[in-house]
C-alpha cells in the first residue's frame, strides 16, 4: 500500500533560518552591478499650488551627481495610476497636490550624494490653499476623486420613522502607515534594445512590470520585474513600488547603468499612501432589545490628491459596516473625498476595518443607550443561519459560524465574570478604571475586482528530483511561499526539502494580481496544486506504460509511487521518467469560482467565503492622565483547515497587535501646512512588546473547515484577526464611559491616544 | 600633546584600523558599503527601529561587557579601543546559535528584516541574564521594532534560549580572555588626532586632554554617546567636523554615591546609572527605564542630555526636583551652578564655547522625603515625553514643609513650576490644597501645541499629575504602574 505523509502542519517559515543569521538577501543586500548609480527623489514643499521655476544649479553642482529627471525625461507616460484615471504622475509637472510630491530625482555615483543634493534645489511655487482634512474638503464642497458606492436594502426610510428608538453620531477614525520595516526600495538593470530588468519591493510585479513599461513606452514583454522576499508590506508596496520602480527604470536607460533607489524613512513616509482615514456619520433606528431596525450611514474618507485604490477600499468600508450584523433596512454611502494630502492606499483590511469599526460603534451606541452590555446588542442582530442573512450587497451568509465562535470565546475566556469584576473594581476605584469588551468579525473573502480573483504557478522537477516551485504571489513575511511549498509538497508526496520556492518573477508567471486581499495562498495554493496534479497525471500514465498496469493501480506515496505494491523511489521515478522524454515541468492555474459583483446595481456575491473571529479584551485607564495598558486579551479566530497552524496563528497575533496600534498609539498628524509631523519612528508609535497584552491568549477554531472547496479547505488569513482590535478599543470606551456610570456612549474616535482618553473622561466629567 | 593617528577596534574577527575616516562616518554604513556586512540593516536611520542593532564590547576596570547599540547613529570615531560583533559573527558548534534557533523553533521572524537586531539585543541581554523573566525581556526589546509577528513568538524564544544553549558554550564567553587581550593592547593614554579632505576627528584619553582640545577648537561638535549628534547627520545631513569623541575618556563615565549625593561625570550613560538607582534612588527606577530603549540608554549620556538643553529634557525635570548641580570646565577652570539655572531659554544654555559638562552632583532625597517623576508619552516606552514632570515634598507635620516641582514639555525648557510652589508650600497637606494650586499652572505655563500632544491636554495633563502625586503617596493605593505590573503572566 502507499503509505501518504502531510506535509502541512507548522513548520517554521521557509527563510527562518536565514532571517535570524542575517542571511536572508532583501534588495538593498544584493550584490550591485558594477557601475551602479543611485537615484534620490527631490519633493514638493508645498501642499498645492504651481511650479514657477526649479533651480537645479547647486544640485547639478554637487559632488558626484549626474544629472537630474524631471517629467519631461519620461519616455512614456508620467503616470502611475493604478486604475488608469492617469491622475498619479510619477513628477508633479505643473501642478502640485500635496506635500512631499516627487517633483524630480538626482541621479548620483552614490545614495549619500543623490540624497544630498536633492534637498539643494531651489523650487519656486505659486501657492494655492489647501485641502487637507475630511471636513475642509466636505466643506468645500466634497470633490470625489473617484465614483461613490451606495449599498441598500430594504426601505430605510420608512423603518427608521417607525422604529421606536432613534439616534445619531459620528466617529473619527484615523489612518495608519505601514511601517514595513523594510523601506520602497527598487533597482533596475538595463538591457539591451528597449529591455530592463527591475527588482522592486513590491507585493505586484505584475503592476510594477505594467507601470514601467507605460512609463518607458515599452511593451510589457520588454520588462521583468523580480522580488524574492520584501520586509513587509502590509498593503503599502501593492501600488506604491511602482513610482520607486519607473523612476529607477527611466535613469536606468537613459544613463545606460543600473540604478537604484531607497528613500530613508522620513520621505519614504511623506510621499507614499497610508490607510485613509474617515469619518463615519450614522442614524440608527432600533428598539427596546437592541436590534436595529435601520441604518443610514456616510464613510467619508481622505483619499489624497488622487484615486489610487481609494474606489475599491471605500467600497470594502461598505461591504464591511455590517460586520456580523443583519441589517433589514439599510444604506450604506462612500465618500472618496480629494485632499491635498499623499495619496491613501491598500492597508491590511483595505477600508474593511474602518467600515467594520463604523458598524461596531454604532452598536455600542445602541447598548449605552439602552443600559446594556454591548455584546447582549451584538446578538440580538447576528445574521441568522436561513433567515436574517442578507447583506447590504445583496449577498446570502451562507457559512455563518460566528454565533458558535462568540459562544465558545463567551466561555473560555470567562467573559460574563469579569464583567462583573470590572464593574466591581470600577465602584470602588476613584482614578483607575478598568473595561472590557467582546468584538466579532466577519470578513469577506476575494478581491471586489472579480477578475484580479486569478493566479498562476510554475513548477519545474529537475533531473535529480529536486523541484523548483514559482508562483505568483510575492513573500512579504506573511509565509506564502511556505504555504504553497508545503501545499506542493503534500501535492506530490514529497519531502518538503525537495521543493525550492523562486523568486515571483514576471517573465515566469504572467499577469499576475497583487499578493493582496488575504488571497495569496488561497489562489497561489490552488494553481500550484493544479501544476502538481498535471505532473502526477503525466508520471502515473509514465508509470502504467512502463510497469503495464492500469493507470488506476499508480498511487502516489510518500517519496515513492506505488505500482500495483512496487515501489519506485521518487529520484529513480524522475531519472527514469526523464529518459523516457516525459515533461517534467508544469503551469498551473487558477480562479475562484461563483463570485460576481456589479457595482452599478450595487447587487452580487464579491466574495466567495467569509472568515470569522472573535476577541475579548480587557484594559485598565488612569483618568488622571488617559494613560492605560491592556490587561488581557482571548482571540478565538478561523481559518478553516490550517495549511500551518504556526503560521496562521502568527497573523493572528501580528495582525491584532497591528490593529491594536491603529487604535491606540499610531497617529498620523499632519500641520496647518499640510506637512506630516510623524514620519518616523520617533514620532510615529506602533506597539513595541511591552504593549502586549499581559495576558494574551491566541486559538485557533479547531471544528472549523471552509465550506468551499479552497485549497486544503483552509481559509485566508491575513487581514481578517486584524480587526480582533476592535475589542481595544471598545473596552477603552468602557472604562471611559464608567464615569458617567455608563450611561453614555464616550464616543471616544480613533487612535484612542492617551490624549484622547484623557478628553473624553473630561467630557464625560463635566456632563455629571 | 602628541596624538596618534588612527583609529583602531576590532569587528568581528578583523583588527579595524583606519588613518582616514570621516566624523559623520557611521557604524551603520562603514558595515554595509565598506565591509558588505549586510546582515545590519537599516530601519530608520534615527536609533528607533533596532534593526541596525549590534554589540559593542568595551573594557571597564579590567572586565569586557558587551551591550547592544544602535549602529545607524554610532560614528566609527567613536569605536577606538572596542570589539564590535554583528549579526555574521554569531555561531555555535551546532551552526545557528541557540538564541538564532530559539527563534526559528518558536516562529520568531516573519518578514525577517527586524530580526537580526532582535537577535542582538536579546545576545546582549542573555549575556548577563541567562534566564529572564518577560518584564526582562520586554525591557530588552524597547528599542526594536517588528510590524508583523505581535512580538508575542519572540518573547517566547527568549524565554526558552536556555533549552538551546547554555552560557558557557557561548563563543563569547569562551573567548572572553583572548578579547579581552586584544582590546587591552589598544588602550594607552594618548589622545587620537586624524585629519582627512579638511575634516577632523579628536579622540581624547583623559579630561585634562578634553579641556585643552576644546579650548583650542572651541567650534568643535563634542560627541558623546550620539543618540541625539547622530540624527543631525542622518538626518539633517549637518557637518560635524571639527570633531571630539568622548567615548574613549578614562573614567568619564564614573558614578559614585558620596555624602549622600549622586556623583555623576559628564559621559555616564543611563545604563551606567542605572544600578544606583535602583539602590539609591528607587523612585527613579521605572521612570529610568521608559527612557529611550536599551540601545539609546547604552550609548546616551546624562550629560549629553542635559546639554544640548532639549526642551523635554527626559532627566532635567526630575534632577532639577532634586537639586540637582552641574559642573562645567572650561581649560583647568570650573564653576558649579544649579541644573535650573543652565536653561536660559529654547535651545540655549549657559556654556561658554569651549566649556563642557564634567559632573553633575544630585543630593538624593531624604529617607522621609516624597519623590516621584511621571513620564507622558503615546506609548509607555521608548517616546519621548509630550509631558515629564517630577514631584519632591518635604513635609512638615501636617503642612508641605517644601514642594519643589519641575516640569518637561510644558516650555521652551524644562522648568519649575513657580507658581504651583509658591501655592503649595506651607499649606496643609491635603488634596484640596493640591486641588485649589492648579489654577496656578496657568500662570507657569503656557505648552505649546505639537505632534506629540495638544496644549490642552499638556496644561490638563500636567494639573492631574500633581493630583495623581498626592494620590499616590496619600489617597488611592493602587497605580496603573502597579497593576499593569501585577497583571503580567510570565510567557512560557
Amino acid at each position: 500500500m502507499s503509505q501518504k505523509q502531510s506535509a502541512l502542519g507548522p513548520k517554521p517559515h521557509e527563510s527562518a533560518h536565514k532571517h535570524v543569521a542575517g542571511a536572508a538577501d532583501y534588495l538593498d543586500d544584493i550584490n550591485e552591478p558594477a557601475g551602479t548609480l543611485h537615484a534620490y527623489i527631490g519633493l514638493s514643499t508645498i501642499a498645492s499650488g504651481t511650479i514657477e521655476n526649479i533651480d537645479f544649479t547647486d544640485v547639478l553642482s554637487h559632488p558626484n551627481v549626474l544629472g537630474v529627471l524631471t517629467a519631461s525625461d519620461i519616455p512614456g507616460e508620467n503616470d502611475v495610476s493604478p486604475t488608469g484615471l492617469h491622475d498619479d504622475p510619477i513628477f508633479a509637472d505643473k501642478e502640485v497636490l500635496f506635500l512631499g510630491q516627487p517633483v524630480f530625482a538626482v541621479i548620483a555615483t552614490h545614495r549619500d550624494a543623490a540624497r544630498r543634493a536633492a534637498k539643494k534645489a531651489k523650487i519656486s511655487y505659486q501657492e494655492k490653499s489647501a485641502i487637507l482634512d475630511i471636513r475642509a474638503a466636505e466643506k468645500a464642497g466634497g470633490e470625489f476623486v473617484t465614483a461613490p458606492l451606495t449599498l441598500k436594502n430594504g426601505d430605510v426610510k420608512q423603518a427608521m420613522a417607525k422604529a421606536p428608538l432613534r439616534l445619531k453620531g459620528e466617529m473619527e477614525i484615523g489612518g495608519q502607515d505601514h511601517f514595513y520595516l523594510e523601506g520602497h526600495i527598487a533597482m533596475a538593470i538595463p538591457g539591451e534594445d528597449d529591455t530592463v530588468k527591475v527588482i522592486s519591493s513590491t507585493q505586484h510585479p505584475s503592476e510594477v512590470q505594467h507601470m514601467v513599461a507605460h512609463a518607458l513606452g515599452a511593451h510589457q514583454h520588454a520588462v521583468n520585474v523580480e522580488v524574492r522576499r520584501m520586509g513587509g508590506g502590509f498593503g503599502g508596496k501593492e501600488t506604491q513600488a511602482s513610482l520607486f520602480a519607473c523612476v529607477a527604470a527611466i535613469a536606468a536607460k537613459k544613463y545606460k547603468r543600473a540604478v537604484k533607489i531607497r528613500p530613508d524613512r522620513d520621505d519614504d513616509m511623506v510621499m507614499t499612501g497610508k490607510r485613509h482615514d474617515f469619518l463615519a456619520t450614522y442614524e440608527v433606528g432600533f428598539d427596546e432589545s437592541g436590534k436595529i431596525h435601520a441604518l443610514d450611514a456616510d464613510f467619508a474618507a481622505r483619499c489624497g490628491f488622487s484615486a489610487d485604490l481609494s474606489g475599491p477600499v471605500t467600497d470594502r468600508a461598505l461591504f464591511h459596516a455590517d460586520n456580523c450584523y443583519f441589517l433589514e433596512n439599510v444604506e450604506l454611502r462612500s465618500r472618496p473625498l480629494k485632499t491635498n494630502t499623499v495619496s491613501n492606499t491598500a492597508f491590511r483590511g483595505f477600508g474593511g476595518p474602518q467600515g467594520l469599526l463604523g458598524g461596531e460603534r454604532v452598536i455600542e451606541e445602541i447598548a449605552y443607550k439602552l443600559g446594556k452590555d454591548p455584546l447582549e446588542v451584538r446578538r440580538a442582530n447576528f445574521y441568522g443561519p436561513t433567515t436574517g442573512n442578507k447583506t447590504p450587497y445583496h449577498q446570502i451568509v451562507d457559512d455563518n459560524i460566528i454565533a458558535q465562535v462568540v459562544d465558545e470565546l463567551e466561555e473560555s475566556s470567562d467573559y460574563q465574570a469579569r464583567r462583573q469584576k470590572v464593574l466591581a473594581f470600577n465602584k470602588t476605584h476613584k482614578n483607575l478604571k478598568r473595561g472590557i469588551a467582546l468584538t466579532p468579525v466577519k470578513f469577506g473573502i476575494s478581491f471586489t475586482a472579480t477578475w484580479y480573483n486569478q493566479a498562476g504557478a510554475l513548477v519545474h522537477i529537475y533531473k535529480d528530483g529536486s523541484i523548483l516551485l514559482n508562483h505568483g504571489g510575492t513573500e512579504m513575511g506573511q509565509g506564502l511561499y511556505s504555504k504553497v511549498a508545503q501545499v506542493l509538497a503534500d501535492e506530490l508526496q514529497v519531502d518538503p526539502k525537495r521543493v525550492k520556492v523562486s523568486a515571483t518573477r514576471t517573465d515566469k508567471v504572467p499577469n499576475t494580481s497583487a499578493t493582496a486581499a488575504s488571497s495569496g495562498t488561497d489562489l497561489n495554493g490552488m494553481a500550484a496544486a493544479d501544476a502538481a496534479r498535471q505532473l502526477e497525471a503525466r508520471l502515473v500514465r509514465f508509470a502504467a506504460d512502463k510497469f503495464q498496469i492500469e493507470e488506476a493501480d499508480v498511487k502516489f506515496g510518500y517519496e515513492h509511487l506505488d505500482c500495483s505494491g512496487k515501489q519506485v523511489p521518487f529520484e529513480e521515478l524522475i531519472a527514469a521518467a526523464y529518459m523516457e522524454r516525459v515533461h517534467l515541468s508544469a503551469a498551473g492555474f487558477y480562479k475562484t469560482p461563483d463570485i460576481h459583483w456589479n457595482r452599478e446595481t450595487g447587487r452580487g456575491t464579491p466574495f466567495y467565503y467569509y472568515a470569522y473571529g472573535a476577541a475579548v479584551s480587557e484594559v485598565v485607564i488612569d483618568t488622571l492622565t488617559g494613560e492605560y495598558f491592556v490587561d488581557r486579551v482571548d482571540l478565538l479566530h478561523d481559518v478553516g483547515n490550517s495549511i500551518n497552524e504556526a503560521i496562521d496563528l502568527g497573523q493572528v497575533e501580528g495582525g491584532f497587535i497591528q490593529g491594536m496600534g491603529w487604535l491606540t498609539t499610531e497617529e498620523l498628524w499632519f500641520s496647518d501646512k499640510g506637512e506630516l509631523k510623524t514620519h518616523a519612528p520617533s514620532t510615529y508609535k506602533i506597539p513595541l512588546a511591552s504593549d502586549r497584552p499581559r495576558h494574551f491568549i491566541t486559538k485557533l477554531v479547531t471544528w472549523s473547515k471552509n465550506e468551499k472547496r479552497t485549497i486544503k479547505r483552509s481559509k485566508a488569513v491575513g487581514e481578517p484577526p486584524f480587526m480582533l482590535a476592535v475589542s481595544v478599543l471598545e473596552a477603552l470606551s468602557m472604562a471611559v464611559a464608567s464615569v458617567d456610570d455608563y450611561k453614555t456612549c464616550p464616543r471616544l474616535d480613533a487612535p484612542a491616544t492617551p490624549e484622547r482618553i484623557l478628553m473624553a473622561v473630561e467630557r464625560l466629567k463635566g456632563q455629571r | 600633546m602628541n596624538f596618534d593617528s588612527k583609529i583602531s577596534f576590532w569587528l568581528n574577527d578583523e583588527i579595524i584600523e583606519l588613518e582616514k575616516l570621516k566624523s559623520d562616518q557611521t557604524l551603520l554604513d562603514f558595515l554595509r558599503l565598506e565591509k558588505t556586512l549586510r546582515g545590519t540593516k537599516e530601519g530608520c536611520a534615527e536609533g528607533d527601529c533596532g534593526a541596525c542593532t549590534v554589540l559593542v564590547g568595551r573594557l571597564k576596570n579590567g572586565k569586557l561587557r558587551y551591550q547592544a547599540v544602535n549602529a545607524c547613529i554610532s560614528f566609527v570615531a567613536s569605536l577606538h579601543g572596542t570589539h564590535i560583533v554583528t549579526i555574521e559573527h554569531l555561531k555555535s558548534d551546532q551552526g545557528l546559535h541557540p538564541i538564532q534557533q530559539a527563534m526559528v523553533e518558536h516562529h520568531g521572524s516573519q518578514c525577517g528584516f527586524c530580526t537580526p537586531g532582535f537577535v542582538m539585543s536579546l545576545y546582549a541581554m542573555w549575556m548577563e541574564n541567562a534566564d529572564p523573566t518577560t518584564t526582562e525581556i520586554e525591557e530588552a526589546l524597547q528599542g526594536n521594532l517588528c510590524r508583523c509577528t505581535g512580538y508575542q513568538p519572540i518573547v517566547k524564544a527568549a524565554r526558552n534560549i536556555v533549552k538551546f544553549g547554555s552560557l558557557e558554550q557561548d563563543f563569547l564567553v569562551k573567548e572572553r580572555q583572548q578579547n579581552i587581550d586584544r582590546l587591552q593592547a589598544l588602550q594607552n593614554d594618548s589622545p587620537i588626532a586624524i585629519e582627512s579632505d579638511g575634516d577632523k576627528i579628536f579622540v581624547p584619553k583623559t579630561k585634562a586632554q578634553l579641556a585643552e582640545i576644546y579650548v583650542a577648537h572651541p567650534d568643535a561638535t563634542l560627541v558623546a554617546g550620539a543618540t541625539d549628534v547622530g540624527l543631525w547627520v542622518t538626518k539633517f545631513m549637518r557637518p560635524i567636523t571639527p570633531s571630539i569623541f568622548l567615548t574613549a575618556l578614562r573614567d568619564f563615565d564614573a558614578v559614585q554615591e558620596k555624602d549622600g549625593q549622586l556623583i555623576i561625570n559628564g559621559g555616564v550613560t543611563y545604563t551606567d546609572l542605572l544600578p544606583l538607582i535602583d539602590e539609591k534612588l528607587t523612585q527613579l527606577s521605572a521612570y529610568w527605564r521608559r527612557i529611550g530603549g536599551a540601545q539609546v540608554r547604552n550609548m546616551g549620556t546624562i550629560g549629553g542630555n542635559i546639554a544640548n538643553g532639549s526642551p523635554i529634557g527626559e532627566t532635567p525635570p526630575a534632577l532639577i526636583a532634586l537639586g540637582a548641580t552641574i559642573t562645567l570646565q572650561k581649560g583647568e577652570e570650573t564653576r558649579q551652578l544649579p541644573l535650573e539655572k543652565f536653561f536660559i531659554e529654547y535651545r540655549k544654555q549657559d556654556r561658554a564655547p569651549g566649556e563642557f559638562l564634567a559632573q553633575i552632583q544630585v543630593p538624593l532625597p531624604k529617607p522621609e522625603a516624597h519623590f516621584a517623576a511621571y513620564k507622558i508619552s503615546k506609548r509607555r516606552d521608548e517616546d519621548i515625553s509630550a509631558v515629564a514632570a517630577a514631584f519632591h515634598l518635604e513635609t512638615d507635620g501636617n503642612k508641605i514643609g517644601s514642594l519643589r516641582i519641575a516640569y518637561g514639555g510644558m516650555a521652551g525648557v524644562p522648568k519649575r513650576a513657580d507658581n504651583v510652589e509658591a501655592a503649595l508650600n506651607g499649606q496643609p497637606l491635603t488634596r484640596d490644597t493640591f486641588e485649589n494650586a492648579l489654577d496656578a499652572f496657568d500662570q507657569d505655563f503656557t505648552p505649546m501645541t505639537d505632534m506629540r500632544a495638544s496644549a490642552a491636554y499638556r496644561q490638563q495633563v500636567a494639573k492631574n499629575l500633581l493630583l495623581r502625586f498626592y494620590d499616590e503617596y496619600f489617597g488611592e493605593a493602587e497605580s496603573l504602574d502597579t497593576l499593569r505590573q501585577a497583571a503580567l503572566v510570565e510567557v512560557n
